[in-house]
C-alpha cells in the first residue's frame, strides 16, 4: 500500500505542477506575439490577410509547447505506467 | 467517451488475436465513406449552367479557398499540391467538425491518426522536392549553409513531425476530455458552450496542419526556386550591362 500512496501523491502533484509551470512560457509567448501582430495590423490594415494567417501559423508553433505539456500531466494523470505496474504487482 | 479513457483507441468492439475494431478505426471509415459518398452525391450531375446547385457551390468554394492559400502560401502554382494538402485539409476539418454529434469521437483525438497523417507529410516533404529539383539538389540542401548542419537539419525536420502530430492529437484530445469532465461538473449549459469552442479549435486546427505541411513541403522545394531566381538575377545583370 505504501507504494500506491507514495506514487499516486507524485503523480498528482506533478501533474499539477506540469501544467501549471508549462503554461506560463507559451501564455507569456503568445501574448507577445498578439500583441506585436494587432500593433502591425494596426499601422497596416492593408496587410492584415497575411498578417493574420502568419499569426495563426506561428501561435500554433507557440502553443505545441503548452500541448505537450498538457499531454504529459494527462499521461500522468491517466496512463500512469509506474501507477498500473504497481496496482498489478499489489493485485497479484 | 469516459473521462478515464484518453484516447478513442481504448473502446475496443471486436478483437481476434493481434487485430483490433477500436473505435478509432470505425470512426474514420466513417468519415472517409461520408466524404466520398457526399463528394460523388454532389458531382453526379454536374453541368456548366447557372445557377448552381447548393452543395456545387459549397465544394467550388473550397476548393477554390484552398487554392487560393495553397498559393499565397508557396508562391507557385497550387495545381501538384492540391490533392495532398486539400485532402489532408478536408479530411480533418470533416472529422473535427462532426465532434458535435453525440456518441462520435474524432479520430483525430487518437495519436495513431495524428501519427499517420504527420508520416504522410514526412514522406510527402521529400518526395515532391526530389519530384521539383532532383535527387541531389534536394540531398544537398541538408548539409545548407555548412556540413555542420546536417544533423541538426535531419532533427529538426523528425521534431516537426512529432511535433505536428503531438499538436493536433492533444488540441483535439483536450476538447473532448475537457467536455468529458464539465459533464460530471456542470451537466447542462457549460458543456454546450465548450463544445462550441471546440468546433473553433477543431476548424482552427485543421487549417493549421495543413497550412504547415504546405510550409514544409514548400521549404522541400527551395533549392529550385532559388536556383530560378539567381538564373533570373543574372539574366537581368547581362541585360543590364549589354
Amino acid at each position: 500500500m505504501e507504494g500506491i500512496s507514495l506514487i499516486g501523491m507524485a503523480s498528482v502533484l506533478s501533474a499539477g505542477l506540469t501544467i501549471g509551470i508549462g503554461a506560463i512560457g507559451p501564455a507569456i509567448g503568445e501574448g507577445r506575439a498578439v500583441a506585436q501582430a494587432l500593433s502591425s495590423i494596426a499601422q497596416q490594415p492593408d496587410e492584415m490577410n497575411s498578417i493574420t494567417r502568419t499569426l495563426f501559423v506561428g501561435l500554433a508553433m507557440i502553443e505545441s509547447t503548452a500541448i505537450y505539456a498538457f499531454v504529459v500531466s494527462m499521461i500522468i494523470i491517466f496512463a500512469n505506467p509506474f501507477w498500473d505496474y504497481v496496482v498489478a504487482n499489489a493485485g497479484g | 467517451m469516459d473521462i478515464k479513457d484518453i484516447t478513442p483507441d481504448q473502446i475496443v468492439f471486436w478483437e481476434w488475436g493481434f487485430v483490433h475494431l477500436n473505435l478509432t478505426i470505425v470512426v474514420t471509415w466513417a468519415v472517409m465513406a461520408l466524404m466520398v459518398v457526399g463528394a460523388w452525391l454532389i458531382t453526379r450531375r454536374l453541368t456548366a449552367d447557372l445557377p448552381l446547385t447548393r452543395w456545387e457551390n459549397l465544394l467550388e468554394i473550397l476548393v477554390h479557398g484552398m487554392q487560393k492559400e495553397i498559393h499565397e502560401v508557396s508562391r507557385q502554382s497550387p495545381r501538384p499540391y492540391l490533392p495532398f494538402v486539400g485532402t489532408l485539409f478536408l479530411f480533418i476539418l470533416v472529422s473535427n467538425i462532426l465532434n458535435v454529434v453525440p456518441g462520435y469521437v474524432a479520430p483525430t483525438a487518437s495519436l495513431s491518426t495524428t501519427a499517420a497523417l504527420a508520416i504522410c507529410v514526412f514522406v510527402a516533404v521529400p518526395g515532391y522536392g526530389i519530384r521539383s529539383s532532383g535527387l541531389k539538389e534536394y540531398l544537398m540542401q541538408y548539409v545548407k549553409p555548412t556540413v555542420i548542419m546536417l544533423p541538426f537539419n535531419v532533427m529538426g525536420e523528425l521534431s516537426r513531425t512529432l511535433a505536428l502530430a503531438v499538436r493536433l492529437f492533444g488540441n483535439m484530445m483536450s476538447g473532448s476530455k475537457i467536455v468529458a469532465i464539465l459533464l460530471a461538473l456542470t451537466p447542462i449549459l457549460f458543456p454546450v458552450v465548450m463544445n462550441a469552442l471546440g468546433l473553433l479549435t477543431g476548424v482552427i486546427q485543421a487549417y493549421i496542419f495543413a497550412i504547415l505541411a504546405m510550409v514544409y513541403i514548400a521549404s522541400g522545394t527551395r533549392a529550385r526556386q532559388e536556383r530560378e531566381r539567381k538564373q533570373a538575377e543574372s539574366a537581368e545583370e547581362k541585360g543590364e550591362q549589354g
